[in-house]
């Protein structure tokens, strides 16, 4: 299984030590965001709601496109994809 | 018979001169309509639709105007002798079909035929606005469109600082700033608009005072006031583009449905950090543009949203983000290139960084999809980053 690059928007950064983007195994988007989140329960929360869908306001691209639109979570990952995570930022 | 007089006589003779029922005859059938004379002298009456290019300028300038050299072309001046030398020349140029006027522009007004006004800039303004003024894609014509132009502004802080001074710079003519904040001495780390001498003084005054020394000619219109649900459409109403500078979550989705529902265009940015956001919202027809919820249906709860005092910025990004607004936003109102619409575009300041993601209309968006009809609500406040 390919190693998926998963950029991090600055709010959720914390939650993996303070970097911008993360190397995770994973064959789709879903097996990716676990890899992500595992061990991480506030994490978790913060991405998927209990159902284990991906909250609505949390956006997850494949280059440029909303994975919603390539399938959802199980959208599966090309060798050597990027996902960003997108979460809305207020600042101004 | 004098010199002149002698060689008028000669460009009678070569040069096709017309009526002015003619005139306007071709100019109606698609010929070019070109006024000659002096800016004084247009100032006071044109032929409707006529190009105004002064015969100083003619030459330089007539393939901006009149790219096609096969192209009618009539031209006029007062009395009609000076379109007789303008018509040689333009002839010699490479013009096939050159007239000119006979009788000039009094005999357009003997005959009743349209006439307008049109608008001037005065000497001050040409000078100002020259480096907008020599390039085709604003020149005369896209200067006088920022000129009428109205802008609504919403947060006279960070990205508003930079947004404001730029579109007043540019001479958008009424800016209207919204902000209920006072200036304080943590703001100027990166709220260019405002300054140590005006700490303590409401932030649209401040701001006011800032953007009239940078252009007194143009309009400022400052709301000490927070945007909510019973004031939004009123405050927002009759701008030709919104740019939204706020600083918190409620703000923006309440801006945006308003936006929706008021059909105009929505400038959006917003920084957190190294990070920036901007894109263009909206103002086309339904369903060309996506709004801000078709990227972000809803907010999150208070609970999923970073603590306001986790909020930090570097000083410079909201620079960055917010010049990209204010270009966006000249490009809207002269109608220029391809608006930053559709997509998002993400700064990532550490790495210096752009990225684009796709925002495509959401045909279930509660706010801007078919039949949706969303109540302008205030939101509880959620701090958001």
């Amino acid at each position: 299984m390919s190693d998926v690059t998963i950029r991090i928007p600055t709010p959720l950064r914390g939650f993996v030590g303070g970097r911008d983007q993360v190397a995770v195994p994973g064959a789709t988007v879903r097996e990716a965001l676990s890899a992500l989140t595992a061990g991480q329960a506030t994490f978790q929360d913060r991405l998927f709601t209990a159902e284990g869908d991906l909250r609505r306001f949390v956006n997850v691209y494949l280059g440029r496109e909303d994975v919603r639109r390539l399938g959802g979570l199980d959208a599966p990952l090309p060798a050597g994809a990027t996902l960003t995570v997108m979460v809305a930022l207020a600042g101004g | 018979m004098s010199l002149k007089d002698r060689r008028l006589a000669e460009l009678r003779a070569r040069v096709p001169e017309v009526g002015p029922a003619e005139a306007l005859a071709l100019q109606q059938a698609g010929a070019l309509l070109i006024d000659v004379r002096e800016d004084e002298e247009t100032a006071t009456g044109s032929p409707v639709a006529a190009v105004r290019l002064p015969r100083g300028f003619l030459e330089l300038r007539i393939e901006e105007k009149a790219p096609d050299a096969s192209r009618t072309l009539v031209l006029m001046c007062a009395g009609g002798a000076r379109s007789l030398f303008a018509a040689e020349d333009l002839t010699r140029l490479g013009y096939g079909d050159v007239r000119s006027l006979a009788g000039g522009f009094s005999a357009w007004k003997a005959a009743g035929l349209p006439v307008e006004t049109p608008p001037q800039l005065d000497a001050a303004q040409r000078e100002r606005y020259r480096r907008h003024l020599t390039m085709p894609e604003v020149g005369e014509a896209g200067q006088h469109r920022l000129l009428r132009s109205r802008v609504a502004l919403i947060g006279a802080g960070g990205l508003g600082s930079p947004i404001a001074l730029y579109l007043a710079a540019a001479g958008v003519g009424r800016l209207t700033l919204i902000d209920d904040d006072k200036v304080e001495r943590s703001n100027l780390q990166r709220q260019i608009l405002h300054a140590e001498s005006r700490l303590g003084q409401r932030k649209v005054d401040s701001g006011r005072a800032a953007l009239l020394d940078l252009n007194p000619t143009i309009e400022v219109v400052a709301h000490d006031t927070r945007l909510e649900a019973g004031n939004v459409l009123d405050l927002l109403g009759g701008h030709d583009v919104v740019v939204d500078g706020s600083d918190n979550l409620p703000t923006r989705y309440l801006v945006n449905d308003a936006c929706v529902t008021l059909g105009v265009p929505n400038v959006y940015g917003a920084i957190f950090r190294f990070e920036g956001q901007v894109s263009v919202f909206g103002g086309a027809t339904p369903g060309a543009r996506p709004c801000y919820r078709c990227l972000f249906p809803e907010p999150p709860p208070a609970e999923y949203a970073p603590s306001c005092a986790e909020a930090g910025v570097l000083g410079v990004l909201p620079g960055v983000i917010g010049t990209i607004m204010a270009a966006e936003t000249i490009k809207l109102l002269l109608g220029l290139g391809e608006p930053l619409a559709g997509r998002l575009l993400l700064y990532d300041g550490l790495r210096g960084e752009f990225n684009e993601i796709a925002v495509p209309v959401d045909p279930e968006c509660p706010s801007c999809g078919p039949g949706a009809s969303v109540a302008l609500t205030d939101l509880a406040a959620v701090c958001g980053v």
